[in-house]
């Protein structure tokens, strides 16, 4: 089981080098490829998942070419990897089969598919490996897919987002290059456990706050919490429909949130110092993207300024660090990379449709769209937080986390950011799809099956999410809790496997 | 130590050309420069006084070597700078297609 872990690599990388080779003269190639191998890539993840929960320690490592960490580089699958990999694997495989009607619109549909393959390849990259400039190097290689994804449709309004992006990103990735280099420095090493295990008998009272720093500017611009968001709010509605999607959905969560988890609770350790500032970056997300979000009459961009929001959520539910403060962080992790893929994903059908997505424009699409009407009612009930759909248990798990971690001041904060979530898509729901129809609009159809299915899919996972609190599946969070709160026990355990 | 401060500067102005500076191109230049910067420091803490090169022979017992795991790593890091600046001067040359300007504050049709 532990030879299939490059795979999640491999697959994407292969796929990207296949399609921007065949796709060109092969008609229907690169939607067959993206397809076959993000379904492919989906199973692995599932199986993976499955075997790992059996086995006694949760944790896989491969060593690459045979050389034993620290010195060569490893992958490593535990609780939070396979955790973070199946929610990578089945957003990036509904995308991937809702872009294959979606991007009919756009030419050069085989470029399009390579750079969402090699998008994919870097996340999962980020998610496995064990090694620190690996985790750069994967990083790069999604963000740069990435910037140019961004600017895929070429107008003008998309090329500046993506400048903008791409500047403010190469920042940040110089900052965690910077950190990774002190790091280094300190420690010689740059397997991720063994740091971890060097830093447990070597103290430093200066090195450690300033390389967290960097790391937290680093990760932080590229989770867009609220000091360093204001390129996403350009960026994500750029992009084409199904992108906003993946980058909302799972990217900035895998570069940012997942890569803090990494390492602020397994490598650095985490302090209560840096636990008081997530929480408290998480709250200030939450608050200040929410109100900005009510005052949006673009879909996408509402949607956008959603985002961040809802990372505030997660991040306040992960700086928490109490046992149930970082089950409700992951779980609305996962609700969230669900619901706000089929938002995106119901904005793009709409401008798919009108090509228009101007809340003023919008009205009674309910009557000619009904699929992605009913679909956008779950998803918004699902972000607004109401039961019985899955994003309402994780709000509500972060809240008890908050009041029983004594921070009740907190827990307002995320109540009250609720509350203003359900008031926006109140005005979604009545601007876009509720109303009369213009007449101007009367005789256009439903979107494609392939969308349709994709969407139908996420607001089945939306409905039934709720479902990962029960017993079978719940051993799936758990692991990811506990991976987590092992803290930089993470290099023993790592060690340990590597020595069987 | 006058090494590694030389180091910052460069970083500095790097850093002061992408917040700025007004032209892309000019920002872009500042970014390259930023990257020289941080790929020069992780060299220099490779660095070892008088090192030699660090290569393994039969029958000498080399003491000094500079360590080479930042050198393999720094090539890694400048060709993925030049990914990232190959693809924002494009972006660049585009937007001056659309816009038909480099000023910063004219390239505003984004808001919100």
């Amino acid at each position: 089981m532990v030879n299939i872990i490059p795979f999640f690599v491999i697959i994407p990388l292969g796929t990207a080098f296949l399609i921007s080779l065949l796709g060109k003269y092969v008609r229907h190639f690169a939607g067959i490829a993206i397809s076959l191998s993000s379904a492919v890539v989906l199973a692995l993840s599932i199986s993976c998942a499955v075997y790992l929960s059996s086995t006694a320690d949760k944790i896989l490592v491969y060593k690459i070419g045979g050389w034993v960490p620290p010195f060569g580089i490893s992958l490593v699958l535990d609780g939070l990897s396979i955790f973070m990999l199946v929610m990578v694997s089945l957003v990036s495989f509904f995308v991937a089969v809702y872009s294959l009607s979606y991007m009919e619109r756009y030419t050069d549909k085989p470029k399009f598919f390579t750079l969402f393959s090699l998008m994919v390849c870097g996340m999962n990259g980020i998610i496995i490996t064990g090694d620190l400039f690996n985790l750069f190097v994967f990083l790069e290689i999604a963000s740069i897919a990435s910037y140019a994804l961004v600017a895929f449709g070429t107008e003008a309004e998309e090329l500046e987002a993506s400048f903008k992006y791409a500047i403010m990103g190469s920042v940040a990735s110089c900052f965690i290059f910077i950190g990774i280099a002190f790091l280094y420095g300190f420690t010689s090493t740059l397997n991720m456990a063994d740091i971890a295990r060097v830093l447990s008998v070597k103290h430093s009272s200066y090195v450690l706050p300033f390389v967290g720093t960097l790391f937290l500017m680093g990760f932080g611009l590229k989770a867009a919490l609220v000091p360093f968001h204001a390129w996403l709010a350009d960026a994500h509605p750029s992009a084409p429909a199904s992108i906003s999607a993946m980058l909302s959905g799972i990217l900035i969560k895998t570069l940012g949130v997942y890569a803090l988890i990494r390492v602020f609770f397994s490598i650095i350790g985490s302090t209560q110092a840096y636990l008081s500032v997530l929480m408290f970056l998480g709250t200030a997300s939450l608050l200040v993207a929410v109100i900005l979000a009510l005052s949006q009459w673009d879909l996408k961009r509402l949607l956008a300024y959603h985002s961040i929001s809802q990372i505030g959520y997660v991040v306040l539910g992960i700086g928490l660090g109490t046992p149930l403060g970082i089950l409700g962080g992951l779980f609305h992790l996962f609700n969230h990379s669900i619901f706000k893929s089929l938002l995106f994903l119901n904005s793009g059908a709409i401008d798919y449709c009108l090509g228009t997505r101007d809340l003023k424009e919008t009205s009674g699409l309910a009557k000619i769209m009904p699929v992605t009407a009913k679909t956008n009612l779950i998803a918004s009930m699902s972000i607004a937080g109401i039961p019985p759909f899955n994003g309402f248990f994780s709000k509500l798990i972060i809240i008890f986390a908050c009041i029983q971690s004594g921070h009740l001041g907190y827990g307002l904060c995320a109540v009250i950011g609720s509350i203003l979530t359900l008031a926006s898509f109140m005005k979604v729901q009545k601007y876009a799809f509720l109303g009369r129809l213009k007449d101007k609009f009367k005789n256009i159809k439903e979107v494609p099956a392939a969308m349709r299915l994709s969407m139908l899919a996420l607001a089945f996972i939306c409905v039934f999410g709720g479902i990962m609190l029960l017993m079978p599946f719940r051993v799936f969070l758990d692991d990811a809790v506990q991976a987590v709160l092992r803290g930089t026990h993470y290099s023993s355990v790592v060690f340990e496997a590597v020595g069987k | 130590m006058s090494l590694y401060l030389l180091c910052l500067l460069l970083f500095c102005v790097g850093f002061y050309g992408i917040l700025r500076k007004r032209n892309l191109v000019k920002m872009i230049i500042g970014l390259g420069i930023m990257e020289y910067s941080m790929n020069l420091f992780f060299v220099l803490l490779g660095y070892r006084m008088q090192g030699r090169s660090p290569i393994e022979a039969m029958d000498q017992n080399v003491l000094n070597m500079v360590d080479p795991l930042p050198q393999a790593l720094v090539l890694t890091s400048i060709i993925i700078g030049l990914g990232v600046t190959a693809l924002v001067i494009s972006i660049a040359i585009r937007i001056y297609d659309k816009y038909g300007t480099f000023d910063i504050t004219k390239i505003n049709k984004l808001r919100g």
